[in-house]
C-alpha cells in the first residue's frame, strides 16, 4: 500500500534534557541530552524506524512523543494541531489516537489483572460505548490479533512471549488509533514468534492503515517493515532516506558502519570485523562537534568543532555530515 | 602454537548421552536428552536454538555449573580424556580455569562488582599456578592486552561499572583465557551488546582462536552469529539436537523443517523486502518440556508432519555425508 503523503505527525526540534544533580543542595551541573533536535514527520499508513544502538534516545523520543516523559522542548504537531504542555488534558484526546505497544511483554502487562481487562482499559478510560459493546470490542480485538476470545478471562502469565505481546497489541488498537509507536516490538521474543509478530503488524498496516514509528536496534527487523528509516546516534537524527535507498548505500558514515558491523548471513561472505576496542561515547559527555567525529573514518577538522546540519541530498534523503 | 587447527587427535571434550534432569513439584522431567557432542582444538562448534531448548543448559553442564534444580541424569563427559562427571569437587575445581572455561551473556552479572579486573584474573591464575602476587599481576595485564583492552594497566585496577559493555566483555574473555584453557564454552556472549560492539568481540573471539587454537563452545540463539563463527553447528529443539552438520552444508542445505524454518522466520535475509511483504513464520509455540508430545517434539509446528511424526519420535541419523538430523523424512533430493 502506498503511503499517503500529508504528515500526521510532525516533530520539530524535540528535546528531553535529564538534569544531573550534585552535591548536598543538588544543584544541577550538566544535563543528558537524551533527545537533542530530533525533528521528523510520519505520514499515514507509513512506518517510519527510528534506529540506533543504546542509548541514542531513540526510546526516549518514542515516550516523548506519548507523554511518557516530557519533552523539554520542541514542537509536535498531530494531524495538524500542536500538542501543547504535554499536560493531562492536551494528552488525553491525543493519546486515544496515538498508542505504544512497548518491548517487554512480561513487565508491561499487569500480572494481576485478565486479558479482556487489559484490553478493555482503554475504552474504560475514554468511555468508548456501553459495557456489552465494550466486551464484544474485546472479543473482537483478540481474534484480530490472533488470540482465542474463550482465552479472556485468564491472566497475562498464562500466556506465552508472544501470544502477550499479541494483547500489548490488541490493547493498543483498542480505541482505533492513527499512531502506534511500537519500542521494539519484537526484541524480547524467540525468531520463530517474531516472525508472527511482524507479520501481524504488516496485516494491521495494510487492513487498517494505521501508522508505526517503529523503535528497533535490529537491522533485520527495520528492514522488513519500514518504508523509511531515521538513524539516529547521541540524541540526533544523523540520516533519514527510504528505506531501500539506505538499504543500497548507506549516506551516514555511522549508517555505514551500522551496516558492516551486522553479522552476515551466509558463511562464505564472512566479515573479517576488527578486533579493535571503539567505544560509543557517553550521552553526558558529548563529543564537541559531529557527535560521531571520534570514531569516523572520514573525520576533518571542521567535524571537531563545528556540529553539520541535517541537509537534504540530491536522491531525497537527509544526511547530517560535513563530508558526504 | 600453529598446527593446532589440522589436530587429528582425540577430541579435547567429548560428550556421550548426556541427560539433564530438572526437578519439579511435579516430579522430575529431561531438559535435554540424548545429547552427544565433541569438539576438537581449534574447532567452532555452535549450539542454536530458541528459549528453553536446552543449549544453556548443555553449556552449564559442561561446568558442573548447573542451578540446584538441575541434574545430570545420565551420560559422559571427557574433558582432555579425563571422565569429567567422576570427578569430586576439588578436582572440577582444578579443571575449570585451567582446561575449560566460560564467556557469560552477561559480564556485569558474572564479574564480582566488588573486585578490580586485574585482581579477579590474578585470583584465578594463582588459584592454577605455583606463582608470586606479583607474576599473577603480570599475567592478568598481559591477558588484557591479549583481547586488546584499550590502557591494560590502567584497567587492571578499575572495577567493572567503570567500564563499558564491551570492555566488560572483553574482560571477562581475558578472565576465560587467563589459564590457557583448552575449551571456551561462550553463551550468548554479544547478545547483551550493540551491534557495532557485537561487530568487535566476535572479530576478537575469531581472532584468539586463530592465535591460541582453543575449541570453542558457542552458544547463541542468532544464525548470523552462526554464520560468521561456526566451523560446525548443532540445531536443538525441545532438548534434543535435531541437526548437526557443518556450517557450509547447513546454511547451503538444511534438512530439518525446523532450521528451514527458522531460517526463512530470520527478517532482512535475501533480497530487500517490500513492506507489506511476510516473513515465513513457524506457526505456534515450543511445547513446555514437561508435557512433550509423544513422537516428534516439532511435529504439531511441522508443514510437512505425517501420522507417523505424531507418533514416533524419528532417530538421530545420518541423512547425508556428514549431515545429520532427526527427521522421518528422507533426502528425496540426493
Amino acid at each position: 500500500m502506498q503511503p499517503d503523503r500529508t504528515p500526521l505527525l510532525s516533530v520539530e526540534n524535540l528535546e528531553v534534557h535529564f538534569p544531573i544533580r550534585a552535591g548536598v543542595l543538588q544543584r544541577q551541573v550538566g544535563a543528558v541530552k537524551a533527545v537533542d533536535g530530533v525533528s521528523f514527520s510520519l505520514n499515514r499508513g507509513e512506518t517510519l524506524s527510528l534506529v540506533g544502538e543504546s542509548g541514542c534516545g531513540k526510546s526516549t523520543t518514542g515516550l516523548a512523543l506519548m507523554g511518557l516523559v516530557k519533552p523539554t522542548g520542541g514542537r509536535v504537531q498531530f494531524d495538524g494541531q500542536e500538542i501543547r504542555g504535554f499536560n493531562r488534558a492536551a494528552l488525553k484526546s491525543y493519546r486515544r489516537r496515538m498508542q505504544i505497544v512497548f518491548q517487554d511483554p512480561f513487565s508491561s502487562l499487569n500480572p494481576r489483572q485478565r486479558v479482556k481487562d487489559i484490553i478493555r482499559a482503554p475504552l474504560d478510560i475514554h468511555n468508548v460505548g456501553t459495557s456489552a459493546e465494550r466486551d464484544a470490542r474485546v472479543a473482537e480485538l483478540m481474534e484480530r490479533v490472533g488470540l482465542r476470545p474463550d482465552q479472556a478471562d485468564n491472566f497475562a502469565h498464562q500466556f506465552s512471549g508472544g501470544q502477550r505481546q499479541r494483547i500489548g497489541i490488541a490493547r493498543a488498537l483498542a480505541l482505533n488509533p492513527d499512531v502506534i509507536v511500537c519500542d521494539e516490538p519484537v526484541s524480547a521474543l524467540d525468531v520463530s514468534v517474531q516472525a508472527q509478530i511482524l507479520n501481524l503488524l504488516s496485516d494491521l498496516q495494510r487492513d487498517l492503515g494505521v501508522s508505526y514509528l517503529a523503535i528497533s536496534h535490529d537491522l533485520g527487523v527495520v528492514e522488513f517493515i519500514s518504508h523509511r528509516v531515521a538513524v539516529m546516534y547521541l540524541g540526533k537524527i544523523v540520516e533519514i532516506a527510504p528505506k531501500a535507498a539506505i538499504f543500497a548505500a548507506p549516506g551516514h558514515p555511522y549508517t555505514e558502519l551500522l551496516m558492516r558491523s551486522a553479522p552476515s548471513r551466509d558463511p562464505r561472505k564472512r566479515h573479517s570485523f576488527s578486533a579493535s576496542n571503539d567505544d560509543i561515547p557517553s550521552a553526558t559527555k558529548k563529543p564537541s562537534g559531529c557527535p560521531f567525529h571520534t570514531r569516523c573514518p572520514l573525520v576533518t577538522a571542521v567535524c571537531k568543532t563545528t556540529e553539520p546540519a541535517l541537509t537534504a541530498r540530491d536522491d531525497g534523503r537527509l544526511v547530517a555530515c560535513h563530508n558526504r | 602454537m600453529s598446527d593446532t587447527t589440522t589436530d587429528t587427535s582425540l577430541p579435547v571434550l567429548q560428550v556421550s548421552d548426556l541427560e539433564i534432569e530438572i526437578q519439579s513439584a511435579n516430579g522430575a522431567f529431561a531438559v535435554v536428552s540424548d545429547m552427544n557432542l565433541s569438539v576438537r582444538a581449534g574447532e567452532t562448534l555452535c549450539i542454536v536454538g530458541e528459549s528453553g531448548c536446552g543449549k544453556s543448559m548443555t553449556a552449564l553442564s559442561l561446568l558442573r555449573l548447573l542451578p540446584d534444580a538441575a541434574k545430570i541424569a545420565g551420560g559422559k563427559v571427557l574433558i582432555d580424556g579425563e571422565d569429567f562427571l567422576a570427578m569430586n569437587q576439588r578436582q572440577v575445581e582444578d579443571f575449570r580455569g585451567e582446561k575449560i572455561a566460560m564467556i557469560f551473556q552477561e559480564p556485569l552479572t558474572a564479574l564480582n562488582p566488588v573486585l578490580r579486573i586485574g585482581e579477579q584474573i590474578a585470583e584465578s591464575v594463582r588459584q592454577h599456578r605455583k606463582c608470586t602476587r606479583r607474576e599473577a599481576d603480570a599475567r592478568a595485564v598481559d591477558v588484557l592486552r591479549l583481547v586488546q583492552m584499550p590502557d591494560p594497566e590502567r584497567r587492571a585496577g578499575q572495577f567493572p561499572h567503570e567500564l563499558s559493555g564491551g570492555m566488560r566483555q572483553r574482560a571477562m574473555i581475558a578472565l576465560a583465557l587467563a589459564c590457557d584453557p583448552k575449551i571456551i564454552i561462550a553463551d550468548e556472549p554479544t547478545t547483551a551488546l550493540d551491534v557495532t560492539i557485537q561487530a568487535q568481540i566476535l572479530g576478537l573471539i575469531s581472532d584468539l582462536q586463530k592465535r591460541l587454537g582453543t575449541a570453542q563452545i558457542l552458544i547463541t540463539h542468532d544464525l548470523g552469529v552462526v554464520s560468521e563463527v561456526a566451523d560446525r553447528v548443532i540445531v536443538m529443539y525441545a532438548g534434543r539436537k535435531v541437526e548437526e552438520a557443518s556450517i557450509f552444508d547447513l546454511f547451503d542445505r538444511p534438512f530439518h523443517p525446523y532450521t528451514i524454518g527458522l531460517m526463512g522466520a530470520v527478517p532482512g535475509a535475501g533480497a530487500s523486502s517490500e513492506a507489506g511483504d511476510r516473513l515465513a513464520d513457524i506457526p505456534g509455540t515450543v511445547p513446555p518440556l514437561w508435557a512433550l508430545p509423544k513422537g516428534c517434539a516439532f511435529a504439531p509446528r511441522c508443514p510437512g508432519a505425517s501420522a507417523r511424526c505424531l507418533e514416533e519420535r524419528p532417530p538421530f541419523e545420518e541423512k547425508r555425508p556428514g549431515h545429520w538430523a532427526a527427521c522421518w523424512e528422507h533426502d528425496d533430493a540426493a
